[in-house]
């Protein structure tokens, strides 16, 4: 988990700002960490390390307290997360629609091995989670929240191919 | 009010005001197994062991249970006994199993309910898990191969301790106990005072032992092994091995010590008399100038450490005084060698402690004269009964044998150091003598006790002096508020770490719980009750210690000798936050830093940084400024602190930042006095 973090991209500019307001929204109380966490979570995609302890000072609270919530909830995540989060539905009726098959040609495309689920140029991470509730849509995928049902590796390889165009034009 | 009851297993229990049914159980006779029920700690209800059947209700965590009157309960049952068994199982099935090789042997929770419940073999396959070890504190080691994850050092540090150093993270088959992003201890806000270790049912958290530096000392024949043992260590052998009284399991001690090679043997208490006489000097001296009281007592190094680390605005009110440990050690290293006709370099100072922050203080690199510490090994009352054990002493077979001179004699002032209120009482009774000695009131009993806060009033000469006396860092935190706030206020403050002071030091024996504690409380004072001189201020050899080598008390040799200093202390290693990268890659930049640290940030460290941005924008130079937000440069007196490539500025505080761009930052950035007030 240090490692990860320690690594994190540079020329990633992050708004060190938005915390303090963050914070100072939410009201600085320890009954308001996890709406803190959550909103510190949209603004760097995941939790930095040195912002927690930040976060724990403001709150004046302990570091290991503020750990232990945000690796509680799965929708916290401390390693940092892609531009574009694929979610690859694993539950029942996924799983024995060979979902299996789905997801190495995702962790393929994206070069992705081992426990590694963050694409080295930081633009995609692969999640898998459990049943999203789109099960006659089986395999089930979800790509920065929407729902796309009945994929296969070619239908998925084509979408990454229309995200990735979509950002170069953004560039430009 | 007529009396209420319940039946344990048929037999008639009287209600006497007991928070839950474990305790009733308990009382009625019936040692109900637990891993995460402490009497001092909330309940948390996880361990599942202390069920029970209640009638009408079925199976009921009895630790969670109230007792109300006409309960039927029934502890053995077929059931009951089932579920006990299958959640050990279940334990030890996730559970490294290197007994032999642990150092809890024998002491260990898990072993025992094991044994006592006869669970003989784990049907479930032991599924990978990884041995994480942290030994690189100086005195604790953590391995998580051995944690059953009951939560009772998680509770220990939060509620008793009120800092929360440890946490369940991850949840399901991930969840641990770790430290803010699995760091060391070393690494982390963590005081050592070892509480945590204290209430661990397994070798999970334990001492970090230094046996063999001290046998390896012993067995080099050109060493002379010097050692002194502390107050509290006296009570815990007495308890532990059943002797009737600390002045004789002391005696025994020494007798033992003889025996496995120590060639001096002296007594903390001694050096405990010395720093009475340091301190309550000191203090005198406070109460007639006024000046920075309350005066806090320094003789707890975990306490030290949780000043540094949590109220450096407090530091200056600690008393200077170096503990009895290092005072002790500094007067051996300096003047034993001439003494006992030894070359300085060949003598090993040992210390016998009953505490695991003990080892950390004498690690203190001021507390080192050329990279050689005063103390060399810090041994806990734990480490000496397992070399004992090693070197087949019968402890209770040995005839009682007395301390080596000088070092040896004390007074009862010395001895009650080991209790909470001690150092206080010691102080009392030094400082209510009065210039023609004829005060001899020995016994302040209203600054004894168990009590986490308490407070008491005496006259010291015309002065009504005010003083607290308080043992447990979560009470310290509560105290320390109100004095901070105002709402209360004292001349004098003893704080002791560990509930009951250092007769519940976690290098003491297990188990250390609060009736241990209390029987160790007793033998204290009795063993203070037995000398015949009982204040500081009487001790012939501290007295002969002023007169040959530190003049007076509180003078400049006995100063260079006897007193610190402390210094403010991160809580958490290397952490720095990029707030804005400088872009410009011709020019040459600078490099800001701001702390954010608590003690800055409560001095508006925040709104210097943003202000910082927010001037360097309107004046056109932002991008030539890296500026990053740091956590702690240990000058939280002088906050709020910023670095400039690498250079530390105290006291740079929303209003002086403009002050501070035009003399420190724009020099640097080569801008005249013309780009100033646009
Ligand atoms: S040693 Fe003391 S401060 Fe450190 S984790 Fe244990 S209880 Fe907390
Ligand atoms: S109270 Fe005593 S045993 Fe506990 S940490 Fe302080 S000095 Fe050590
Ligand atoms: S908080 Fe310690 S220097 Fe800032």
């Amino acid at each position: 988990m240090t490692q990860a973090v320690l690594d994190r991209p540079t020329g990633q500019e992050r708004s060190f700002v938005r915390v303090q307001e963050i914070i100072q929204e939410c009201g600085a109380s320890e009954s308001a960490l996890i709406p803190i966490l959550q909103r510190i979570q949209d603004e760097y995609r995941y939790l930095p390390e040195e912002i927690l302890s930040y976060v724990a000072t403001v709150l004046d609270i302990s570091p290991a307290t503020v750990c232990g919530v945000a690796t509680f909830y799965a929708q916290f995540s401390l390693v940092p997360k892609g531009k574009h989060v694929v979610r690859v539905c694993d539950g029942t009726a996924c799983h024995v629609r060979d979902n299996r098959a789905l997801i190495e040609s995702v962790r393929k495309r994206l070069k992705i091995t081992g426990k590694q689920i963050t694409s080295d140029d930081n633009m995609y991470t692969l999640e898998i989670v459990n049943c999203i509730g789109a099960c006659a849509l089986a395999p089930a995928v979800v790509v920065d929240e929407q729902v796309h049902g009945q994929m296969t590796g070619e239908k998925i390889l084509k979408l990454f191919n229309q995200i990735d165009a979509k950002d170069k034009e953004a560039e430009k | 009010m007529s009396k209420e009851f319940i039946t344990v297993d048929g037999v008639h229990v009287e209600l006497n005001g007991e928070k839950n049914l474990l305790e009733v159980v308990r009382k009625a006779g019936i040692d109900l197994p637990t891993f995460c029920y402490h009497s001092e700690l909330s309940v948390f209800g996880a361990c599942r062991m202390c069920v029970c059947e209640v009638e009408g209700r079925g199976l009921q965590a009895t630790c969670s249970t109230p007792p109300s009157n006409g309960m039927v309960i029934k502890t053995n049952t077929d059931k009951t006994m089932r579920i006990r068994r299958m959640a050990l199982e279940l334990l030890l099935s996730n559970h490294c199993g290197d007994c032999p090789s642990c150092s809890k042997n024998g002491n260990c929770r898990l072993q025992t309910l094991a044994q006592r419940l006869g669970v003989t073999k784990v049907r479930f396959p032991k599924p990978q898990f990884s041995h994480e070890i942290d030994d690189q504190s100086a005195s604790l080691v953590r391995d998580s191969g051995k944690c059953i994850l009951c939560g009772d050092c998680v509770r220990m540090c939060k509620e008793v301790q009120g800092i929360g150093v440890l946490d369940f993270v991850g949840r399901g088959w991930d969840a641990k106990i770790s430290t803010a992003f699995g760091k060391s201890l070393a690494d982390v806000e963590c005081v050592l005072c070892g509480q945590c270790a204290t209430c661990c049912p397994t070798g999970a958290i334990t001492v970090k032992s230094e046996i063999d530096k001290a046998w390896k000392a012993i067995y080099d024949t050109k060493k002379t092994v010097v050692v002194q043992v502390a107050p509290a260590v006296r009570a815990a052998l007495a308890d532990h091995y059943g002797v009737q009284s600390g002045e004789l399991a002391m005696g025994k001690l020494v007798a033992a010590l003889r025996r496995l090679g120590f060639d001096r043997i002296y007594d903390t208490s001694f050096a405990a008399d010395l720093t009475t006489v340091e301190e309550g000097t000191e203090f005198l001296g406070r109460l007639a100038s006024g000046e920075r009281l309350p005066q806090f007592t320094s003789c707890c190094p975990a306490w030290v450490k949780y000043a540094e680390q949590f109220h450096p605005s407090l530091l200056n009110n600690l008393s200077s005084c170096k503990s009895p440990q290092q005072m002790f050690s500094s007067l051996a290293k300096k003047h034993l060698p001439e003494t006992l006709g030894v070359e300085a370099e060949n003598m090993v100072v040992i210390s016998i402690m009953p505490c695991t922050a003990k080892k950390f203080e004498a690690a203190r690199p001021e507390f080192a004269e050329n990279g050689v510490p005063d103390t060399d090994i810090v041994l806990t009352s734990q480490e000496v009964i397992r070399m004992m054990d090693e070197g087949g002493i019968q402890f209770n077979e040995l005839a009682p044998e007395s301390l080596d001179m000088p070092f040896g004699i004390k007074t009862g002032a010395g001895v009650i150091f080991g209790a909470t209120g001690g150092v206080a009482e010691a102080v009392l009774r030094l400082a209510t003598l009065g210039a023609d000695r004829t005060s001899r009131k020995i016994e302040f009993h209203e600054v004894r006790g168990m009590e986490g806060i308490r407070e008491a009033e005496v006259m010291v000469g015309d002065k009504n002096v005010r003083l607290a006396v308080v043992n447990g860092l979560a009470n310290a935190k509560e105290l320390v508020a109100k004095v901070e706030s105002g709402e209360s206020s004292y001349d004098i403050i003893e704080v002791m770490s560990c509930r009951g002071g250092c007769i519940g030091g976690a290098g003491q024996p297990l188990p250390n719980d609060m009736a241990a504690r209390e029987r160790r409380r007793k033998l204290i004072y009795e063993c203070d009750s037995l000398q015949n001189l009982r204040n500081a201020a009487d001790n012939p050899y501290v007295q002969e210690a002023y007169t040959k080598w530190l003049q007076s008390p509180n003078s400049h040799v006995a100063h260079e000798l006897l007193h610190t200093a402390y210094r403010h202390r991160r809580r958490l290693s290397g952490q720095v936050i990029d707030v804005q990268e400088s872009t410009n890659v011709d020019a040459q930049k600078v490099c800001i830093k701001v702390c954010v640290g608590t003690g800055c940030y409560t001095k508006g460290a925040y709104n210097t940084l943003h202000k910082l941005m927010a001037r360097a924008e309107k004046k056109g130079y932002t991008d030539r400024l890296e500026i990053k937000a740091s956590f702690c440069f240990e000058n939280c007196g002088g906050g709020p602190s910023v670095e400039v490539d690498g250079n530390l500025h105290s006291d740079v505080t929303p209003d002086s930042v403009d002050k501070f761009l035009k003399e420190v930052v724009e020099p640097k950035l080569g801008l005249g006095k013309q780009l100033v007030n646009h």
